[in-house]
């Protein structure tokens, strides 16, 4: 391979080689003017690791409530009582939104005030067993940590009951940028700290309950950051092997405008090919449609992605901060946005068991 | 640096371009390649305006969503005074180009092309007349009776410099048999951008792929329009599009429009063939602002317009629309350098 910018070339024979990259070897990554020099040695890494395959499933968010204690500054989801907008879905309601064709249902909402640790608990019955083959995706490790907060349950004891109930694996959510500076800038210091988030998602690995990783990037944190917080994921994968998948999830700025615009492609694509190559212990990057947008997440899947996320019936919370891809595209379209990259659709559960090779 | 790029590509060369080298090394080639001929990081853009005189058209070509027959409800033709209006317009928004077409209207009289040349010269200097593609040429001869010829030398005549490259499709016989069959093959397009060069006209070169083409045919169009470069250097940039089958006769075979990894392998390895057109555009305005930006990073070192007015995508029901400023933000944000410039590409000013 040769390359336009001469440093990405110790890396790409580290890479060649399987040695694990270093900080140094990171914050290059991504200062490199080479975006495509950087994409062919990610790409070569997802290849490696999956050939042609891009993943895909059939799935629906269901966000319980936008209540929320919390007044995160990047978010602009949550509502507090009594304000335009605030809602909160009952048992049934909920139960009725996962259809059959349904594989895997997402469900991640506002640290609610005053909603006990037991209606978690029944909506995932209730769901569970309304609909058994439907496979349950529920509660970051930020509302795992609330719960504790709220109701002084240790998240073992909230995931040993919530896996009795139901769920099967946790979504990646809540861990933002791991860094003590923008918890005090973005006023997200009441939430799990870097630290409390992996250890509850080492918590759920224990117990046998898979999880995803994400990173809001994209705001006003800089790229040592970033790497920062991909290195410390690295480390908790490394102590507990349970994550499945890496979704970096690009700030939206329709709502809260801590940046005047979207990220442009380019650093999303450098975000996907940089994490693949860090996370060398993740099985998983995704390309996740809703915050990327249909071009980039299809462009993605040569940068080391090898995941688009889903069909998505429902995305509230992006939606609600602005994200502009139109809600619940179809298989149909999952399909273009792989083929167009020479790409195979392959449809999965949400554990990653094959379900079907498009071919 | 590299002996890659040194060698004319052949067609066997192409075919491997087009199909299945490494999309990313082909963007990096396509890349060095645009930064040996242009070593800047500048990114160029012209203001310009879309506008058309007609939608009445005899063509009916399967691919348009624009045209209207003669005598439809929903025809219309524009006075000269309407036409200068628009330029006008454009003009207070500060373009420097007006790229005007329309259908093909056997009702319109030769004088009717000529006095809008002569009219915005004399009247709007700043603004470059990039007037009439080569099948409007082509009904203008047959409607006044003339060699196309002879058209071409009264448009000079006129004021007029530069023709825009729209109506080429692609250029292979089969294909425009199929998709454009009353436009006429490949030479009709070919001759008028010969002959127009010959005369010292600089012009563009299109290409709408995503239909019914193989990639031999889009062999063809390059190696036709490579081919015609040779002989004149007439041809100031090349501008890929995808098909856009809203609200077309074509759109019952074909639903979709190709993604932006197609885009961007055609572009890269369009500027790879292509080895002696200067420049290479960037179409967010078929592809999107984010492929866009994206296609600056595979060769690409042209943004196009403003495109204040359009209307062809438009009936597709296909529409993006975009400002000044914006446009220096995305190719900012891009990790380029903009500058503005004119029809034929010489820099009016860098921000």
């Amino acid at each position: 391979m040769r390359f336009a910018d001469s440093r990405l070339e110790p890396i790409w024979d580290k890479v060649r080689m399987k040695e694990r990259l270093s900080r140094e070897d990171g914050l290059t990554l991504f200062e490199v003017d080479d975006l495509l020099g950087l994409g062919q040695i990610a790409d070569h890494v997802k290849s490696r690791r999956e050939g042609d395959r891009v993943y895909f499933v059939i799935n629906r968010h269901v966000t319980p409530t936008n209540l929320c204690v919390l007044s995160c500054a990047f978010c602009g989801f949550a509502r507090k009582p009594g304000q335009d907008g605030a809602y909160e879905h009952t048992i049934e309601d909920m139960v009725a939104m996962v259809k059959e064709e349904t594989r895997e249902v997402h469900i991640v909402g506002g640290h609610h005030p005053e909603w006990p640790f037991e209606y978690y608990e029944r909506m995932i019955q209730a769901i569970h067993s309304a609909h058994p083959d439907v496979q349950i995706k529920a509660f970051t490790a930020a509302e795992i940590d609330y719960f504790w907060r709220r109701w002084k349950i240790e998240p073992k004891d909230a995931l040993s009951r919530l896996k009795a109930a139901g769920l099967q694996s946790m979504p990646g959510g809540g861990a933002e940028i791991f860094s003590a500076r923008l918890a005090r800038l973005l006023k997200y210091t009441g939430k799990a700290d870097p630290d409390r988030w992996c250890e509850i998602h080492g918590i759920a690995h224990a117990l046998g309950i898979k999880t995803n990783a994400t990173m809001l990037y994209g705001h006003v944190e800089t790229l040592a950051e970033r790497v920062d917080h991909l290195l410390r994921l690295r480390e908790q994968q490394d102590t507990s092997g349970g994550f499945v998948t890496f979704v970096p999830l690009a700030y939206q700025t329709a709502t809260t405008k801590l940046v005047a615009r979207q990220t442009p492609p380019a650093d999303s694509l450098r975000t996907i090919a940089v994490s693949r190559l860090l996370l060398d212990n993740f099985p998983h990057i995704e390309a996740y449609w809703v915050t990327l947008g249909e071009e980039t997440a299809s462009i993605a899947l040569h940068f080391g992605a090898d995941d688009v996320n889903g069909t998505l019936e429902d995305e509230r919370i992006q939606h609600l901060s602005g994200a502009k891809t139109p809600a619940g595209v179809a298989r149909e379209q999952l399909f273009r946005m792989i083929r167009d990259a020479g790409k195979i659709p392959v449809e999965r559960d949400a554990l990653y068991n094959v379900v079907k090779v498009w071919a | 640096m590299s002996t890659l790029t040194a060698a004319r590509i052949d067609r066997a060369e192409g075919r491997h371009l087009l199909t299945d080298v490494p999309l990313l090394e082909l963007g990096a080639r396509a890349s060095e390649a645009r930064f040996a001929r242009w070593p800047e990081r500048t990114v160029t853009f012209v203001i310009d305006s879309n506008p058309n005189y007609t939608n009445v058209c005899v063509t009916d070509c399967q691919f348009c969503a624009f045209y209207r027959k003669p005598g439809d409800r929903e025809a219309w033709t524009l006075s000269v005074d309407e036409v200068l209006a628009k330029v006008e317009s454009a003009a207070s928004k500060g373009a420097t180009t007006v790229l005007l077409q329309g259908g093909h209207n056997p009702a319109l009289p030769l004088d009717y092309y000529l006095t809008l040349v002569r009219e915005t010269r004399a009247r709007f200097p700043q603004v470059t007349p990039h007037f009439f593609t080569a099948s409007e040429i082509h009904t203008m001869a047959q409607v006044a009776g003339v060699r196309f010829t002879d058209i071409l030398d009264r448009l000079w005549d006129a004021g007029q410099r530069t023709i825009p490259g729209g109506g080429a499709e692609v250029l292979s016989t089969r294909v425009r048999a199929r998709i454009a069959p009353k436009k006429g093959g490949p030479e009709s397009w070919l001759e008028v951008h010969r002959e127009a060069h010959r005369r010292g006209f600089k012009s563009t070169a299109t290409m709408m792929y995503g239909h019914v083409e193989t990639v031999d045919d889009l062999l063809d169009h390059f190696d036709t329009i490579r081919g015609l470069q040779d002989e004149f250097g007439g041809f100031t940039a090349f501008v890929p599009w995808s098909f856009k089958p809203g609200n077309t006769l074509l759109e019952k075979w074909i639903k979709q429009y190709k993604g932006p990894n197609t885009y961007l392998r055609v572009l890269a390895a369009a500027r790879l063939y292509l080895d002696n057109f200067p420049h290479v555009q960037a179409s967010w305005f078929s592809e999107g602002k984010a492929t866009g930006q994206v296609a600056l990073h595979f060769g690409a070192d042209d943004w196009g317009g403003t495109l204040f007015e359009e209307n062809v995508h438009r009936a597709a029901e296909y529409v993006n629309t975009i400002s000044v400023d914006e446009i220096v933000t995305l190719i900012r944000e891009a990790g380029f350098t903009p500058a503005q410039r004119t029809t034929e590409y010489e820099i009016v000013r860098v921000y």
